[in-house]
C-alpha cells in the first residue's frame, strides 16, 4: 500500500565510501545471514570431503609396504599373488590371510579411516546382516553387507552432484526459454506459452516409467528426463523479468543508442533479470536431491549397485528391525535439504528489493 | 489565488483565525451543516478558550500539538525533533523536498509507519498519539483523523466498488445500517462532484478515470467529517488541470466543516492558493513556519528561498536563435497506432487501432527547441518514441534528410544524431553496470575502434561536460566512473543520462519529461544545464513535458497535443501569451 509513497530517500543518498557493484553488495548482505553463511560453508565442506570419498571410505589401503616394495593400491589394482596369496586375482584387503601378510614386520599399510567402499561387501563378518552398529561397521551395515557409512557417502555424493548437473540444465533452459519469450514477446511468446502448457501436462512419472521399463535405467537418461521437464517453472520467472525489464528506460536509451538485440540481452536484460534464478538454486538443489532419492525409493531410479539414499531408505523400510538404516538414512537427507533450505532463505533475504537499500 | 484574499488571511493571527472562519463558512452553508450535525459531533468545535498547551503558542489549544517528534528506521534518523502545530479549522501546507522526511511525519501521526523507531509527542485533543493504545487509535483512524494519499489508484482496493469502501467507513465508524449507508455514500460521491453517482457507487476503482478516484478517495475520507485531514501529495498523480479541482474541492469541504487540514505537497503554486500557515522541512528538521503570504514574500531561511526560487527560468545568457535556421527534423502528418485487441471471434484473427498520434506536423529547426505538451494520454511520450524511431510510424518523419528504416544498420548513423533523455532517473540506468559501462556504451557502438584509454578520457569529458564533477578535479571524476547507479541521487542519475546521450555528439535530444521526477530545486539545475549545452554545441531539443513552467523556460516553438492532436502550435512566445484553443487556456491557467 505504501508502494508508491515516496518515502524519503535520504538513507540512499547516503554515500559509501567503497563502490560495491549489486551483486558485491547481495554478497555482503548474504554474508550477514549468519545461518546462510554458514550452513554454505558447511554444504561446501561436505560437499568436498564427498568429493573426497575415496581417501576416506575404501576397502583397499591408500598405500602399501610390502618386502621393502611400495604400492598404491588406491589408484592400481594388484594380484593377490603379489602380496603371498594363491590367486592371480584382484587382492581383497578385508581377507585375515592377506591382512596378517601386511602386518608382518617390515610391511604395513595404510587404510583410510573407514575400511570399507561403496560395493564391499564384507564376506568375514562376524554377524548376520544386516548388522548393528558396532567396531568393524560404524553405523552397521544394510541388508547386503554392505557398510552403511560407505553407503551415505558415496550416496550423498551421487545425489549432490546429480543435484547440481540437474539444477545446471534446469536452470540454463529455463534462462533460455524465458528469455526468448520474453525478449520478442508477441507471436513468440504466445507459441511458447501455448507449447509450456501443453508440454507441462504431460505424465511425467508415467514417462519416466516407460521410459525405464525400455531404456537400461542410467543417472544420464534420468538427467535427461527430468530436465526436459524442469525448466518451465523457472522459464516464467525470467521471463516475467525480461518483459518488465524490456519497457524500462534503460532498454530503451540502449535501442536509442543502436545497441544490438543481442548486446541488450547480454548486457542488460540478463544481469537485471537473474534474481528469481539465483534465489531458487538452492530450492531447486534440494528438489533435484528430493526428486532422485524418491525415484531411488521406487526402483526407478539409479541402476541397482549405485550407492543411494533412496535405495537406503527402501531398505530401511523393508527391515524396520535395523533401525540404523533408516535412522542414518534420514538424519543425512534432513541434514542436506536443512542446508540448502538456510541457504535458499538467506540468498532470497539478500536479494530481496525491499530490503535492497539497507 | 487574489492578492485580497492574501490581505485578509494575513491580517488575522494563524491560530485565532481558524474557529471564526469555520464558524462563518458554517452559516454560509446551512444545509449542509444541518445535515451533517445530525452525525456525532464529537469535538467538531475546538474547547473556546482553552488553556495554552504548546510553549510556542499563546492561543487556545490547537487540535494538534507535535512536540519533538523524532522518526528513525534502524538508526538512521529521518525526522529529528520537529514541533508544529495545527489550529481547528486550519489549512497547514508542510513543503520540502523528497527525503525531507514530510511524508513519514504525517504518516508517523496515525502511527502507519512500520519499523521505525518513533519518540516525542503528538497531542490530539489532549490526547497523545504516539503513546496511546493501538485500539484507541484505531477509534481515532478514519474517523477523528482521516488520511488521502497520493496515488488513488493503489489506496483504493481493486476489488470492491467504491461505493464499498465507502460505506465500510460508515458502517464501522458511525453504524449506519447498509440501507443508510447506501444513501450517504451515494450524497458523498455527490458532494464531491463525481457525475452520475448512483451508477458510480458501483463501480470498480479501475472504470473511474484518475480524477474521480482520487475524489472517490476524498469522499471515504471525509465520509466521517474528521477533524483532521492529512493530505499526502493528494494532487501529485493527477493531470494539472484536475490538480486546481480536486484543490478547490478540498478548499470546500474545509470551509464546510471546518475541519483542519495537513497538506504534504511539493508544488509550492498549490501551497500558495491553498494553505493558510506553511512549514517547511529539510533534512527532517523544521527549518521555517509562518503564515503562507509572509513566507512567500518574505523568506527567512536561505532554504525556503532557494524553494520558493526555483522557478524554471530562461538562462539570460541565451541569445534568440537565427529566424530561418535550417530544419534538423521534420515531420509531416505523422500518425502512431498501438493494436488492440477486439472483442469476440473477430479478434482472433484482427487488431483493433488505438491511434496514439494523428496527424501531427512539426519541423524543428537547428539548435533550437520544440516543447510538446499535454496531459497524460494526449501522445506526447508516443511521439517521442516515433521520433527516436522506436515505434514503428506513419507519415513522413525525416531527420537531417533521412528517415527511420527497418534495418538496424542503416538506421545506425540516424543513432547517432538523435538521442534520448528519459523521464524516471531511476530505471534509466541500469542498476548493475558501472558508470563508466552506462556513459562508454554510445562509444562501444558507434566508435568500437576506439582504445580502452580514449574512451576512458571521453567518458570523463562527457561526465564533465554535464558538471558531475561540481568543479573539482579530474581526479575525482575518474573516480565516479567505478561506481554503480544506486550511489548517486535523481539529479546526478539525470545528468548521468545526459552525458550518456551526449558522448556520441548528437545533434538532437529527445527529452521525455527530463525533470518532472525530480525535486524543484534540482530541476531548475538540470534545466540550467540543458540550456547551456543547447547554447555551447548548437543542439536542438524535442522537449515532451506537462509542465508549462518548463515549457516556458525551455522552449521556441509549442505544440500542445490532446488526445492524439495536435490542437495548437507556434512560436512560444506567441502560444504563451494569447492561446487560441481553449485546451490551450485550461494548460496555461491550471499552472498559474
Amino acid at each position: 500500500m505504501f508502494g508508491s509513497i515516496r518515502v524519503s530517500n535520504s538513507i540512499k543518498s547516503v554515500a559509501t565510501p567503497v563502490s560495491l557493484s549489486p551483486g558485491r553488495r547481495a554478497w555482503l548482505r548474504f554474508k550477514r545471514n549468519r545461518l546462510g553463511y554458514w550452513s554454505l560453508l558447511v554444504f561446501c565442506m561436505l560437499v568436498l570431503l564427498s568429493l573426497l570419498a575415496e581417501v576416506i571410505s575404501n576397502d583397499r589401503p591408500l598405500l602399501v609396504r610390502y618386502q621393502g616394495t611400495t604400492y598404491f593400491p588406491i589408484v592400481k589394482d594388484y594380484s593377490e599373488k603379489t602380496f603371498g596369496g594363491d590367486f592371480d586375482t584382484a587382492t581383497d584387503y578385508l581377507d585375515p590371510f592377506i591382512r596378517e601378510r601386511l602386518s608382518q614386520a617390515g610391511n604395513w599399510a595404510l587404510f583410510a579411516p573407514n575400511p570399507y567402499g561403496s560395493k564391499t561387501l564384507n564376506y568375514f563378518a562376524k554377524e548376520p546382516n544386516p548388522s548393528a552398529p558396532g567396531r568393524d561397521n560404524w553405523l552397521g551395515t544394510d541388508d547386503r553387507g554392505r557398510d552403511l557409512l560407505a553407503q551415505l557417502i558415496y550416496g550423498f555424493r551421487v545425489s549432490v552432484l546429480f543435484a547440481l548437473a540437474l539444477t545446471f540444465t534446469g536452470t540454463l533452459l529455463g534462462i533460455i526459454t524465458g528469455a526468448i519469450q520474453g525478449f520478442f514477446g508477441g507471436k513468440t511468446d504466445l507459441a511458447f506459452q501455448r507449447f509450456i502448457e501443453i508440454w507441462g501436462s504431460m505424465p511425467e512419472l508415467y514417462l519416466l516409467i516407460i521410459f525405464s521399463a525400455v531404456f537400461a535405467p542410467s543417472l544420464a537418461l534420468l538427467l535427461i528426463l527430468l530436465s526436459l521437464f524442469g525448466w518451465m517453472g523457472l522459464s516464467d520467472y525470467v521471463r516475467a523479468e525480461f518483459l518488465r525489464n524490456r519497457q524500462l528506460d534503460y532498454v530503451r536509451a540502449a535501442r536509442a543508442l543502436g545497441v544490438s538485440n543481442w548486446q541488450i540481452i547480454t548486457r542488460h536484460l540478463l544481469p537485471n533479470s537473474m534474481t528469481p534464478v539465483v534465489t531458487f538454486l538452492p530450492f531447486r538443489m534440494s528438489g533435484a536431491i528430493l526428486a532422485l532419492t524418491s525415484l531411488d525409493f521406487l526402483g526407478l531410479g539409479v541402476p541397482p549397485g549405485t550407492p543411494s539414499l533412496g535405495e537406503l531408505l527402501s531398505q530401511g523400510k523393508n527391515n524396520i528391525d535395523a533401525w540404523w538404516i533408516s535412522l542414518a538414512t534420514f538424519c543425512v537427507l534432513v541434514l542436506t535439504l536443512l542446508l540448502l533450505t538456510f541457504m535458499g532463505d538467506a540468498l532470497r533475504d539478500a536479494l530481496d528489493p525491499r530490503k535492497a537499500e539497507k | 489565488m487574489t492578492p485580497t484574499l492574501v490581505a485578509s488571511r494575513t491580517a488575522l493571527p494563524p491560530e485565532g483565525a481558524a474557529p471564526p472562519k469555520g464558524g462563518l463558512s458554517a452559516e454560509l452553508t446551512p444545509t449542509l451543516v444541518a445535515s451533517r450535525t445530525a452525525l456525532p459531533p464529537e469535538g467538531a468545535v475546538p474547547p473556546e478558550g482553552g488553556v495554552s498547551a504548546g510553549p510556542h503558542h499563546a492561543g487556545p489549544t490547537p487540535l494538534l500539538d507535535v512536540r519533538g517528534l523524532r522518526i528513525s528506521f534502524s538508526g538512521q534518523e529521518v525526522v529529528r525533533g520537529i514541533d508544529f502545530c495545527i489550529a481547528a479549522g486550519e489549512k497547514v501546507a508542510l513543503v520540502g523536498e523528497s527525503g525531507s522526511g514530510k511524508t513519514v511525519t504525517a504518516l508517523s501521526l496515525l502511527r502507519l509507519v512500520q519499523n521505525a523507531a518513533i519518540s516525542g509527542q503528538a497531542v490530539f485533543q489532549g490526547r497523545d498519539l504516539l503513546s496511546m493504545p493501538e485500539q484507541a487509535l484505531r477509534g481515532l483512524r478514519g474517523q477523528a483523523i482521516s488520511m488521502i494519499f497520493q496515488e488513488p489508484m493503489t489506496a483504493l482496493n481493486p476489488l470492491f466498488t467504491v461505493g464499498e469502501q465507502i460505506r465500510e467507513v460508515l458502517e464501522l465508524k458511525q453504524g449506519l445500517a447498509p440501507v443508510q449507508s447506501e444513501k450517504e455514500a451515494i450524497k458523498l460521491l455527490a458532494d464531491t462532484g463525481i457525475p452520475e453517482p448512483q451508477r458510480r457507487v458501483n463501480a470498480y476503482p479501475h472504470q473511474l478515470s484518475g480524477g474521480q478516484r482520487q475524489r472517490a478517495m476524498i469522499a471515504m475520507a471525509l465520509a466521517c467529517q474528521p477533524q483532521l485531514l492529512l493530505a499526502d501529495e493528494p494532487t501529485t498523480a493527477l493531470d494539472v488541470t484536475l490538480r486546481g479541482q480536486i484543490l478547490d474541492l478540498l478548499a470546500s469541504f474545509q470551509a464546510q466543516n471546518g475541519m483542519a487540514v495537513l497538506m504534504i505537497t511539493h508544488d509550492l503554486n498549490l501551497v500558495r492558493r491553498f494553505a493558510d500557515r506553511v512549514i517547511v522541512m529539510e533534512s527532517g528538521l523544521i527549518v521555517e513556519q509562518g503564515v503562507t503570504a509572509d513566507v512567500f514574500a518574505r523568506p527567512q531561511h536561505s532554504y525556503t528561498r532557494r524553494l520558493i526560487d526555483s522557478k524554471p527560468v530562461r538562462d539570460g545568457a541565451e541569445q534568440l536563435p537565427p529566424a530561418g535556421a535550417p530544419a534538423l527534423m521534420t515531420a509531416q502528418g505523422l500518425r502512431v497506432v498501438y493494436p488492440i485487441p477486439l472483442p469476440g471471434f473477430k479478434g482472433w484473427f484482427r487488431h483493433g487501432e488505438f491511434v496514439a498520434v494523428q496527424g501531427a506536423d512539426f519541423s524543428l529547426p537547428a539548435g533550437q527547441t520544440v516543447g510538446v505538451m499535454g496531459e497524460s494520454g494526449s501522445g506526447k511520450s508516443t511521439l517521442a518514441l516515433a521520433a527516436l524511431g522506436l515505434l514503428p510510424c506513419s507519415g513522413d518523419l525525416q531527420v537531417a534528410g533521412q528517415a527511420w528504416g527497418m534495418s538496424a544498420a542503416s538506421n545506425r548513423a540516424m543513432r547517432r544524431e538523435v538521442q534520448a533523455v528519459f523521464q524516471d532517473p531511476f530505471s534509466s540506468l541500469s542498476p548493475r553496470l558501472s558508470v563508466e559501462e552506462i556513459v562508454g556504451e554510445g562509444l562501444s557502438v558507434h566508435e568500437p575502434g576506439l582504445s580502452l584509454l580514449a574512451r576512458r578520457q571521453r567518458v570523463v569529458q562527457a561526465l564533465a561536460d554535464v558538471g558531475m564533477d561540481d568543479g573539482a578535479s579530474p581526479a575525482r571524476l575518474a573516480e565516479l566512473l567505478q561506481r554503480y547507479p544506486h550511489e548517486f541521487s535523481g539529479g546526478q542519475r539525470q545528468r548521468l543520462a545526459i552525458a550518456r546521450a551526449l558522448i556520441i555528439n548528437p545533434r538532437l535530444l529527445v527529452l521525455d519529461e527530463p525533470t518532472s521526477a525530480l525535486d524543484v530545486t534540482i530541476q531548475k539545475q538540470v534545466l540550467l544545464l540543458l540550456q547551456r549545452l543547447q547554447r555551447e554545441r548548437g543542439l536542438s531539443y524535442l522537449l515532451i513535458t506537462h509542465d508549462v513552467d518548463v515549457i516556458r523556460a525551455m522552449a521556441h516553438h509549442i505544440l500542445v497535443m490532446k488526445d492524439g492532436h495536435v490542437v495548437e502550435s507556434g512560436a512560444a512566445a506567441h502560444v504563451l501569451a494569447a492561446p487560441q484553443h481553449e485546451y490551450t487556456c485550461a494548460l496555461l491557467a491550471a499552472a498559474s
